[in-house]
C-alpha cells in the first residue's frame, strides 16, 4: 500500500509542477486578453523563444560561473529579451489592430507564429538544443520511497511565487491597477487620463516576459525545438478558456485542474490524455459559458455592418464565361499538363471546396471555426480507415468521409452554437485538437504520428487523370449545392442569424438550429473535400487535423474576401498555387507566408474578392 | 376577447427591483404607453412580454393563452411583432430583402435549401414596404438607409407576420425630430385600421400624448399611475416623479442657502 | 461675463446609423454649475460623451480652456483637465476605494491638489471604507467614489452625467454639497439632470435639451422663479 500511496504523491506532484509551468504560460496569455481583448497565437512563440534564448544565455553564462544566481539570472534576462519582443509586437502590429474583427487578429497573430518559427530555425538550426541542468538543483530528493527531481519540485512552488507576485504587482503598483481596471473597463481609464496605448504596450511586455519566463524555466526539463510553439498555445488556451478570459486568479485554478488530469489520467486512460483536457474545457463552457472565474463579454457594435457576405448577387454573363473557362481550364489540365501540374490543380479543386465550406460559416454564417480542417481530417480518415482497414472500395469510403464529417460537426456542434465570440472560436479549436489527439494517439488504428498508406482510389480512378476528373466533379457540385444554399432561405437565414439573432428570433427564427444545422453541412462538405484528399495523396496523417491546415483555409477565404461567394475559390487557387510555386524555392516559406497574412490583414482585408467587387462597383456605379 | 393581459409580472436582477406586480390589458386596436424615468423597469416589463426575459412570477396571457417565458420566436409566431430601441434589421440585406427574409420565416421556410430566396414573396415584401412609404427604396442596402428610415422599415417587418400585438420599444428613439411625429402617426394609423393592439415605450411625450388610449407611468418597476392622457397628466404623483421631489426640495434650498 | 471655460458650438452626434444631437451649443464659465436639462433620451450623456471625445462628434466644435478640443482622444481631453463622471458610474467594481482613487490620479501643477485625505474629508463615507471593493458599495457610495476619482485628476471643469439617479433622499443632499463644494474649489461643473429640484438646488445656469437641440438657455434662478415656463420646457 505505501509503495501505491507514494507513487501517487509522486504523480500528484508532478502534476503540480506542469500545472506551475501552465499556470506561468497562462496567466501572460489571460492578462494579455484581459487588457487588449487580443488572443495572441503568438504566445507561444513567446515562449518557445524564451527557452530558446535561455539554451543560448544560460550556458554561455554557466561558463563563467556553475553557480544557481547565474543560472536564474540568465532565466531572467531571457524573459526580459522576450518581453521587448511582445513590446516590439505591440507597437508595430497589435496597435494597428485593435478595431478589426477578432477573426483578423488571430489570423495577424497567427502570422508571427510563422515568421517566428521560420525565424528560429534560421538562427538556431532545426536541431533540437538541450539545455544546461540547473546547479544546486541537479539532485533528486527522497519522496517516501519514490525518488522525485528536486527541479521539479522548484518548479512546483515557481508557480505559486508567480501567482503572490502577480498579485503583489497588480494590487500594490500603479501600472498594476490601471491593468485591473483596464480589464473591466478599458475606455473609462481613458477617460480618467491615462494613455491606454502605454498601457497596452506595458501589458505585451508583461505577458511575453511570462511567456519567455515559462520557456526559459522549461530548458532543464525539455530541449528547446521549433515545435514547441504550437502544443503550448492550445494548452494554454485551454487553461484561460477554462479559467475564464482575463482572469489570473481563473488561470491557476485551471492550471492546476489540468496538470491533475494529466497526471492521473495517464495513469487510467494513458492513450487520450489530451483528449480529457479538452473535454473538460468542453464540459466547463458547456455549465459555464465564460469559463470558471470569467465574465460575460459584453455585446459589441450590434449596428456595425457584418464582415462576411453581403447580398449575395447572380453571376453577370462575364462572370459566367470566366467561370466556364476557369472549369474547362480545369477538365483540360490532365490533357495539356504534367503529373505534377495535375496534382496541384487537382488539391486546387479540393482545397476550393474546404475553404468554400469554411466560408459557407464564418462569411455566411458569422460563425468563426478555428478548427474547420477537424472535419476535413475526419472525412479523410473515414475514407482512408474505410479503404485500408475494412477493405471497401474507393466509392463507398468517399460517401462515407462526408458522413463522418457531418457527423462530427452535427455532434461539436452542438456544443459549439451554444457559445459566442471569441469562445465559441476557441470551443472549436479544443474541439479541433480533441480529434487530432485521437489521431494522434490511437496509434493502432490510425497509426498514430506516422498515419496510413496506401489510400488508393479504385483501379478505373487511378490514373492522375482520372482522379482529377473525379475530383473537378465531386468539388464542383460540392460547391454548387453549398453556393445555391446560401442563396436560398436557410443561407439567408444563417445571415439573419448573423446580422442580428435578436430580429433573426423575433421574426420567428429558431437561431441556434439553424447554426447547428449550418455547422453540420459545412462540415459534410469539408469530410467530402477531405476524403478527396485522402485517395489523391495515397495517405492520411493527423496534419490533416492540424492547426496550421485550418488556418490555411482561414487564409484562403481571407485571401479570397469572405464576404463573396466565389472569393474562396479564387482565395484557395492562390494561395495553394502560391504556397506550391515558392514553398520549394526557398527555406523560409513559413516567413513569407506568416508576413503575407499581417499584409493582408493590415493592408488588404477584404481580400481578392474585394478588391474585384470594389473594381466591378467602380466601373458600374453602383453601390459596393 | 382581451387582447393582452399581464397579470403581476415580478422581476429581479441580484436582489434588484426590476418589476413588481406589473398588471395591465390591452384591448385590440388600443395604443398604451409606457413612461417612466430611467431604469424604471420599462424596457424589463417590456421585454417579459416579448419573450426576451422570463419572469419570476406572474403571467402573461395573450388572447387568452399562456405565453409566459416562451421564448421570442414562439412569442412571434403567436402574431406579435416588435422594433427594438436600436432598431434591429438585417444589414447585408437590402430593404426588400429584410422583408422576404421576415416573410419566409412567417412562412415557416427558413429550412428551405432549394428555392432561390430573393424570389420569394417580392410582392408581399413591397406591399408592406408600399405601407411605410418606403417601397421606394427597397433595392437600396439595408446599411445606406437615414436611421429614420431604418426605423420605418422594421416597422414593416415587425408588420410582416399580420401581427395582432405590437411591442414597440422607444420607436422614436434616435430619429430627427421632424420624423418622429410622422412615423408615430403612421403606427397609430395602422393600428387603429388593422385593429392591431400597440404597447410602446417612449421618452418623446409629444409622441405619448398625441397618440397614446392610454398610459401606463412605472417607477422602480410598479406602477404609479394608469389611465387616460388627460388623467395622466393630472396626476399629482407622476408631476411629482417628472418635476422632482418637492419634500427634497426645501432641504435642498436650505442647503445652497448654507453654501450661500 | 466672466472667462469661458467650456464653449460647445453646434455639436452634432450619434451612434451608428441613430442621431441623437442635431447641433447643440452651449457655454460653461469657470467656476460656474451649469445644469443641462431634459428628459431621458433627449441627448443629455449623449452632450457629454462627445465633449469628451468618448463618441466621436460628427459636427461642430468644442473649446476647454481656449483650446480646441473636438475630437481629441479621451485621455487626452482628461489631461488638459476636464474631469468626466459617467452615467452609470463605471466604478471599478473589482477595485477598492484606494485603488479606484489611485486610477484617477493625476498630478496638476499650480493647483491645490486634492488628495484621498482632502476627498474624505468631502465624501465622509468613504472614509470607513477605504480598502472595501467597489462591487460592494451602495449606489450612493459608488456616485460619490465615481466624483471622488474624477477629483483625483485635479480638473478646472467637471461633466458630471446624471449625478442624483437612483440616489436617496438623504443622499442627495450629499451630492448637492459636493457640487457647491467643487463650486467653491473653482472647478466648473456642467451637470446633466433630470431632478429639477436637485439642479435647483446646485446650479448657476440651466440649459433644457429636447430631441438634440437646446430649447432653454438662460439662468437657473429664472426658470425656478416661473412655473409656466418649468412646465412649458420640463414638464408631461
Amino acid at each position: 500500500m505505501s509503495v501505491e500511496f507514494s507513487f501517487l504523491l509522486v504523480q500528484a506532484l508532478s502534476g503540480l509542477a506542469s500545472a506551475s509551468s501552465l499556470f506561468i504560460i497562462a496567466s501572460g496569455l489571460t492578462l494579455v486578453f484581459g487588457v487588449t481583448r487580443i488572443v495572441n497565437f503568438a504566445h507561444g512563440s513567446f515562449y518557445m523563444l524564451g527557452a530558446y534564448v535561455a539554451v543560448t544565455i544560460v550556458p554561455w553564462l554557466l561558463q563563467i560561473e556553475r553557480s544557481p544566481t547565474l543560472f536564474f539570472a540568465g532565466v531572467l534576462i531571457s524573459a526580459c529579451v522576450v518581453g521587448v519582443l511582445g513590446v516590439l509586437m505591440e507597437i508595430l502590429l497589435l496597435r494597428r489592430i485593435y478595431k478589426v474583427p477578432e477573426l483578423f487578429q488571430l489570423l495577424a497573430t497567427f502570422g508571427v507564429v510563422l515568421m517566428v518559427q521560420d525565424a528560429v530555425l534560421k538562427i538556431w538550426g532545426p536541431l533540437d538544443i538541450p539545455g544546461p541542468r540547473a546547479p544546486g538543483l541537479r539532485h533528486g530528493v527522497m519522496i517516501l520511497d519514490q525518488r522525485f527531481p528536486a527541479y521539479e519540485l522548484f518548479l512546483i512552488a515557481a508557480g505559486p511565487v508567480v501567482l503572490g507576485l502577480l498579485w503583489l504587482l497588480m494590487h500594490k503598483t500603479r501600472f498594476g491597477i490601471l491593468l485591473r481596471a483596464a480589464t473591466r473597463d478599458r475606455d473609462m481609464v481613458g477617460a480618467l487620463g491615462v494613455n491606454q496605448a502605454l498601457l497596452f504596450t506595458g501589458t505585451l511586455f508583461l505577458g511575453a516576459f511570462l511567456a519567455g519566463l515559462g520557456g526559459a524555466l522549461q530548458i532543464p526539463r525539455v530541449s528547446a525545438s521549433a515545435q514547441m510553439d504550437l502544443s503550448i498555445i492550445t494548452e494554454a488556451f485551454v487553461v484561460t478558456v477554462i479559467g475564464g478570459m482575463g482572469s489570473i486568479g481563473g488561470a491557476f485554478l485551471a492550471a492546476l485542474l489540468i496538470g491533475q488530469l494529466q497526471a492521473f489520467g495517464v495513469l487510467i486512460f494513458p492513450k487520450i490524455t489530451l483528449v480529457l483536457v479538452f473535454l473538460l474545457m468542453a464540459l466547463v463552457l458547456v455549465v459555464k459559458p465564460w469559463g470558471l472565474l470569467g465574465r460575460p463579454e459584453s455585446a459589441a457594435g450590434h449596428t456595425a455592418l457584418p464582415e462576411g457576405i453581403m447580398q449575395p448577387r447572380g453571376f453577370a454573363v462575364a462572370e459566367k464565361l470566366l467561370l466556364l473557362l476557369a472549369v474547362l481550364a480545369a477538365a483540360s489540365v490532365p490533357i495539356f499538363g504534367d503529373t505534377y501540374t495535375i496534382k496541384v490543380a487537382t488539391e486546387v479543386l479540393i482545397f476550393a471546396l474546404a475553404a468554400f465550406s469554411l466560408n459557407f460559416l464564418v462569411g455566411n454564417g458569422g460563425i468563426v471555426s478555428f478548427g474547420h480542417a477537424a472535419y476535413f481530417g475526419l472525412g479523410a480518415y473515414a475514407s482512408g480507415l474505410l479503404v485500408t482497414k475494412l477493405g471497401m472500395p474507393m466509392e463507398p469510403a468517399l460517401i462515407a468521409a462526408p458522413l463522418a464529417g457531418g457527423f462530427f460537426a452535427a455532434l461539436f456542434g452542438f456544443f459549439i452554437v451554444r457559445l459566442q465570440g471569441i469562445y465559441l472560436a476557441m470551443l472549436t479549436l479544443a474541439f479541433a485538437q480533441i480529434a487530432y489527439a485521437v489521431c494522434f494517439q490511437w496509434v493502432e488504428v490510425t497509426g498514430g504520428d506516422n498515419g496510413i498508406v496506401g489510400v488508393w482510389p479504385s483501379a478505373w480512378a487511378a490514373s492522375r487523370s482520372a482522379y482529377h476528373y473525379i475530383v473537378l466533379v465531386a468539388a464542383m457540385a460540392g460547391i454548387l449545392a453549398l453556393r445555391h444554399v446560401i442563396y436560398a432561405p436557410f443561407g439567408a437565414s444563417l445571415r439573419a442569424a448573423r446580422d442580428s439573432a435578436q430580429r433573426a428570433e423575433a421574426i420567428g427564427i429558431d437561431v441556434r438550429t439553424h447554426r447547428w444545422l449550418g455547422f453540420t453541412i459545412a462540415g459534410a462538405a469539408a469530410g467530402l473535400a477531405g476524403g478527396l484528399y485522402a485517395f489523391s495523396k495515397g495517405s492520411i496523417d493527423p496534419t490533416l487535423l492540424g492547426i496550421p491546415l485550418s488556418v490555411d483555409f482561414l487564409a484562403m477565404i481571407l485571401l479570397g474576401g469572405m464576404q463573396t461567394v466565389m472569393g474562396p475559390v479564387l482565395g484557395a487557387a492562390a494561395f495553394h498555387s502560391i504556397k506550391d510555386v515558392f514553398m520549394p524555392l526557398t527555406d523560409h516559406w513559413r516567413f513569407l507566408l506568416g508576413a503575407s497574412i499581417i499584409a493582408l490583414v493590415l493592408i488588404f482585408p477584404r481580400g481578392l474578392g474585394g478588391a474585384y467587387a470594389a473594381l466591378r462597383a467602380r466601373f458600374s456605379g453602383g453601390a459596393p | 376577447m382581451t387582447l393582452l393581459v399581464v397579470e403581476n409580472l415580478n422581476k429581479n436582477f441580484g436582489g434588484v427591483v426590476a418589476a413588481r406586480n406589473v398588471s395591465f390589458s390591452l384591448a385590440a386596436g388600443e395604443i398604451l404607453a409606457m413612461i417612466g424615468p430611467n431604469g424604471a423597469g420599462k424596457s424589463t416589463s417590456f421585454n417579459m412580454v416579448g419573450g426576451q426575459l422570463r419572469p419570476d412570477s406572474g403571467r402573461v396571457l395573450l388572447a387568452g393563452q399562456d405565453i409566459t417565458g416562451l421564448p421570442p420566436r414562439a412569442v412571434c409566431r403567436l402574431g406579435v411583432g416588435r422594433s427594438f430601441q436600436v432598431a434591429q434589421t438585417f444589414l447585408s440585406m437590402s430593404v426588400q430583402e429584410n422583408l422576404q427574409m421576415a416573410l419566409i420565416a412567417h412562412a415557416g421556410r427558413t429550412r428551405d435549401m432549394l428555392a432561390r430566396s430573393s424570389a420569394l414573396y417580392r410582392d408581399e415584401a413591397l406591399a408592406l414596404l408600399d405601407q411605410v412609404g418606403m417601397a421606394k427604396v427597397a433595392d437600396r442596402p439595408m446599411g445606406a438607409l437615414a436611421y429614420g428610415d431604418v426605423k420605418r422599415v422594421e416597422l414593416a417587418i415587425a408588420l410582416s407576420g399580420a401581427p395582432r400585438l405590437l411591442l414597440m420599444d422607444e420607436p422614436t428613439a434616435g430619429m430627427a425630430p421632424a420624423e418622429r411625429a410622422a412615423l408615430m402617426r403612421l403606427v397609430a394609423g395602422i393600428a387603429r385600421r388593422s385593429a392591431i393592439g400597440v404597447l410602446f415605450t417612449e421618452h418623446d411625450m409629444d409622441a405619448v400624448f398625441a397618440h397614446a388610449d392610454r398610459i401606463l407611468v412605472l417607477v422602480r418597476g410598479e406602477i404609479i399611475a394608469a389611465g387616460t392622457p388627460e388623467d395622466v397628466r393630472a396626476n399629482p404623483e407622476v408631476q411629482r416623479v417628472y418635476l422632482g421631489t418637492s419634500g427634497l426640495r426645501a432641504a435642498l434650498r436650505a442647503r445652497a442657502a448654507a453654501h450661500g | 461675463m466672466a472667462e469661458t471655460m467650456l464653449e460647445v458650438e453646434g455639436l452634432r452626434a450619434g451612434y451608428g446609423p441613430a442621431e441623437i444631437l442635431f447641433g447643440v451649443s452651449l457655454r460653461l464659465a469657470r467656476g460656474e454649475v451649469a445644469a443641462l436639462m431634459g428628459r431621458n433620451g433627449a441627448g443629455k450623456s449623449t452632450t457629454l460623451k462627445a465633449m469628451m471625445g468618448l463618441v466621436p462628434p460628427r459636427a461642430g466644435r468644442v473649446r476647454f480652456a481656449g483650446r480646441d478640443i473636438t475630437g481629441l482622444a479621451a485621455f487626452r481631453i482628461a489631461r488638459l483637465g476636464l474631469g468626466y463622471v459617467p452615467e452609470d458610474r463605471r466604478i471599478f467594481t473589482d477595485l477598492t476605494v484606494v485603488e479606484n482613487l489611485e486610477v484617477g490620479r493625476r498630478p496638476a501643477e499650480g493647483r491645490d491638489l486634492w488628495t484621498p485625505e482632502r476627498l474624505f474629508e468631502v465624501f465622509p463615507n468613504l472614509a470607513s471604507m477605504r480598502h472595501r471593493r467597489a462591487a460592494a458599495m451602495s449606489g450612493g457610495e459608488q456616485q460619490m467614489l465615481a466624483i471622488a476619482r474624477t477629483l483625483m485628476g485635479n480638473p478646472e471643469a467637471v461633466l458630471l452625467d446624471e449625478p442624483s439617479e437612483g440616489l436617496a433622499p438623504v443622499i442627495l443632499e450629499l451630492m448637492a454639497d459636493a457640487v457647491l463644494r467643487m463650486k467653491r474649489e473653482g472647478i466648473a461643473v456642467l451637470l446633466s439632470e433630470q431632478n429639477f429640484d436637485f439642479a435647483a438646488a446646485v446650479a448657476d445656469r440651466a440649459y433644457v435639451i429636447e430631441r438634440g437641440e437646446i430649447r432653454y438657455d438662460g439662468s437657473m434662478a429664472a426658470l425656478d422663479a416661473d412655473p409656466a415656463l418649468r412646465a412649458q420646457h420640463l414638464s408631461l
